[in-house]
């Protein structure tokens, strides 16, 4: 029997969703019918809205989409802009203040507090500049990802960015994907360093070179069934196929064709195409895709370039876009760190006028919720570099600071366990006052997500936290899995988890005592990963202790019991939603 | 009236007639379970498996763990809560006090 949410997506679905926002948005919030809520916000996320957890009804998250993290010239400011009118909530956040943008790790943006009566307004703004929130979230082609520099970077074998473009212009909107059983997540790689991160994408095109008619032919080989979510990580695998840039369109649709046929849309837990390649392997996927969903031959793959991955592989060469880097035109792209992906409105809007005034006004967004200013004219780069906001957004930060990830929480996200981000703000500031940098360590990957969904990848980290609960003198307290040695390269792997249940004020002193243990015991130029690596699962466990340190919590105390944690009344029944278009709290029927 | 649930978000929280009623990352203490070798699972919930309702009373199975012994599962039939089956309105159980798991599910029909 299909489920529930099949049930919904079948009487409405996709673009004709955009007619009814538009109707609910002109009447308020109170116009959509109660019984019918749990099927329109289902509905809602396939144009980007989510509806953000308990006691923040009537207020949405909005993503909006960016191809490869490509933001162009004009199109940051507008973002500002819009984040400093339509996302403000009704407390401020203590760290970031009232309006913010999230840069994701799937290189989109993330706005709060958006007001259902906003919408309208929001869309044209955005629209105008060719910004949209079509698809970034729902059971459909999602925002494509790539190396963030495609285009820009002198390791480049083949250019991503025109073949990410032309995806996304085919496929969003497109009434054949619209339905899928879940999420797609693509991501298209050009560079020979892997900083697509395909390996933990639904379906992935990796840069590959095949000979065909005698001639040495660039291109892709595509893997399929990557993802992170609910303990099942899987990295994509491949199905021995190569394609030319100009095949990849036709390619990519017979899998999301295949996906829309044969994912399971009885189970969502089962649906992601990663258990579809579980159940079928590799060869019947090929198989299935070749005898039903395309009408010319598959070649067979590629000699692929996974050898040459550095990104995030471990050994500290490329684990990140952050710093000053030439492109092949001369100029520079200048990669700023923002820690765990969030920058106020102001912030943003002058990001944009620095981008405007040195570089070519693009800016782009990288896998770890970093920006990129690219076009940076070499004579001008010093003074770009000498701009006050980059000692805040710094080309150079500190290797705790550089590395940090955190999702959204429970801040705003009903399936978090933890407070993420102002947390992640606060070990990292304590790192870098009170741990030593172990020699050599230039970028120190430490990834924190508040539940199993990993929207923050910490399966990919030196250091993966991963939100849970713990009791200390017999109260509950927020607290951390704790995993090590994750990563991409040409050998991917996930972390171990090696801790368990650690209370959330005693991982600050855990990562001390560790790093010590790391500094004492490595081999001669071994890296983190390596460390790990080498030691068994079992001595992993105790290898080093979690400690209470002069670290402070403010966020110890379930932080998903309130309405909002960083109110001073923070009580459930403290919040002022649901609200009207003004902020103002609707009256309730009870 | 017929008592509408649906586990939403990928397992976040059951709805009740349309209103979010619960949510994961509460700790539940289960007596008599087999879920784990505790006398009382000391259980954090993290995600709704299945839910079900008959008669107004609203079941689940949850995934998650006890954070005693670190046994990770999913449960047997836990009771949530109640509907008014006259106003739909979903009285939940208190999650702190202790609950016994069911194997079976009553009557009901699953979601
Ligand atoms: C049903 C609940 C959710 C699930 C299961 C979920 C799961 C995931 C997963 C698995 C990823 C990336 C890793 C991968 O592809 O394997 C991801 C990305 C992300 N999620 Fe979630 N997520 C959920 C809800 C939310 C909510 C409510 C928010 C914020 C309010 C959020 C924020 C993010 C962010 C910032 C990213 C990276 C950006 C992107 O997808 O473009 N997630 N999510
Ligand atoms: S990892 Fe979990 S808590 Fe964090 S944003 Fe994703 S769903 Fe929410
Ligand atoms: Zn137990």
């Amino acid at each position: 029997m299909p489920s529930k949410v099949e049930g919904w997506k079948s009487e409405a679905y996709g673009n004709e969703v955009r007619e009814h926002i538009l109707e609910f948005a002109e009447e308020g919030w109170d116009a959509i019918p109660e019984d019918e809520h749990d099927a329109w916000f289902e509905r809602f996320k396939w144009w980007g809205l989510y509806h953000q957890r308990k006691g923040q009804e009537s207020y949405f998250m909005m993503r909006i989409g960016t191809p490869n993290g490509v933001l162009e010239p004009g199109q940051l400011e507008v973002v500002a802009d819009v984040a400093d009118e339509y996302a403000r909530g009704p407390v401020d956040n203590p760290e970031f203040g009232g309006a913010v943008c999230d840069w994701t790790t799937r290189q989109s943006i993330q706005l709060h507090w958006i007001k259902l009566e906003d919408i309208p307004d929001i869309w044209e703004e955005l629209e105008a500049v060719g910004l949209s929130t079509q698809q970034a979230c729902g059971d459909s082609w999602r925002n494509i990802v790539g190396c963030p520099v495609a285009g820009k970077d002198t390791e480049e074998f083949i250019d991503a960015w025109p073949v990410a473009e032309k995806l996304n212009e085919r496929f969003k909107g497109n009434e054949d994907h619209t339905n899928l059983p879940r999420k797609w997540k693509v991501s298209v790689t050009g560079c020979s360093e892997g900083c697509g991160q395909g390996d933990i994408n639904d379906l992935a095109f990796e840069p590959a070179v095949k000979e065909i008619a005698g001639e040495e032919v660039k291109g892709f080989n595509v893997r399929v069934g990557g993802g992170l979510a609910r303990k099942e990580p899987r990295f994509a695998r491949s199905i021995d196929v190569f394609c030319t840039p100009d095949e990849v369109g036709d390619v990519a649709g017979a899998c999301s064709t295949l996906f829309r046929e044969h994912g399971d849309r009885e189970d969502r837990f089962n649906a992601r195409i990663k258990f579809l390649v579980d159940e079928w392997g590799t060869e019947k996927f090929r198989r299935v895709l070749q005898e039903e969903f395309v009408d010319f031959d598959l070649r067979s793959a590629g000699e692929d370039l996974r050898d040459e991955y550095t990104y995030n592989a471990g050994d500290g060469e490329h684990g990140d876009h952050v710093g000053v880097h030439e492109q092949p035109d001369g100029n520079y792209y200048v990669g700023l760190s923002v820690l765990v992906g969030r920058m106020g409105a102001d912030d943003t809007r002058e990001l944009a006028r620095l981008a405007d005034e040195y570089g070519s006004g693009e800016v782009r967004i990288t896998q770890r919720q970093n920006l990129i200013v690219t076009d940076v004219d070499s004579d001008r780069l010093d003074a770009f570099l000498d701009e006050p906001l980059l000692e805040d957004y710094s080309p150079d930060p500190h290797p705790f600071m550089r590395g940090s990830i955190a999702c959204t929480g429970t801040e705003y996200c009903s399936l978090s366990i933890v407070e993420t981000k102002n947390r992640q703000v606060r070990y990292a500031r304590w790192l870098k006052e009170n741990v030593e940098v172990p020699a050599g360590v230039e970028d120190f990957h430490i990834h924190l997500s508040g539940c199993t969904a990993s929207c923050a990848q910490p399966q990919i980290a030196d250091i993966s936290l991963r939100g849970m609960k713990t009791r200390k003198d017999g109260e509950p307290v927020e607290a951390f899995d704790i995993g090590l040695g994750g990563g991409l390269g040409e050998n991917p792997q996930f972390a171990d988890w090696v801790e368990m249940r650690v209370a959330a004020d005693e991982v600050p002193g855990y990562v001390e005592n560790l790093l010590a243990v790391y500094e004492q015991r490595r081999r001669d130029g071994e890296s983190f990963r390596e460390f790990i690596a080498r030691h068994e699962e079992d001595d992993l466990n105790g290898l080093a202790e979690p400690e209470e340190t002069s670290y402070e919590d403010p966020y110890m105390h379930n932080t998903k019991m309130t309405w909002y944690p960083y109110a001073d009344e923070d009580d459930m029944s403290a919040s002022p939603a649901p609200t009207n278009g003004q902020g103002e709290p609707l009256p309730s029927d009870d | 009236m017929v008592t509408s649930v649906h586990q939403l978000d990928d397992g976040a929280w059951v709805s009740v007639n349309d209103s979010r009623e619960v949510n994961v990352s509460d700790l539940w203490q289960l007596a008599r379970s087999d879920f784990c070798g505790c006398e009382q699972a000391d259980f954090l919930a993290e995600g709704f498996v299945e839910v079900s309702a008959a008669a107004g009373r609203v079941e689940a199975r949850i995934a998650g763990r006890c954070i005693a012994c670190g046994e990770e599962g999913v449960t047997d039939w836990l009771e949530l809560g109640r509907a008014d089956p006259e106003s739909g309105e979903f009285r939940s159980v208190v999650p702190e006090s202790v609950h016994v798991p069911d194997r079976r599910r009553r009557l009901a029909t699953p979601e």
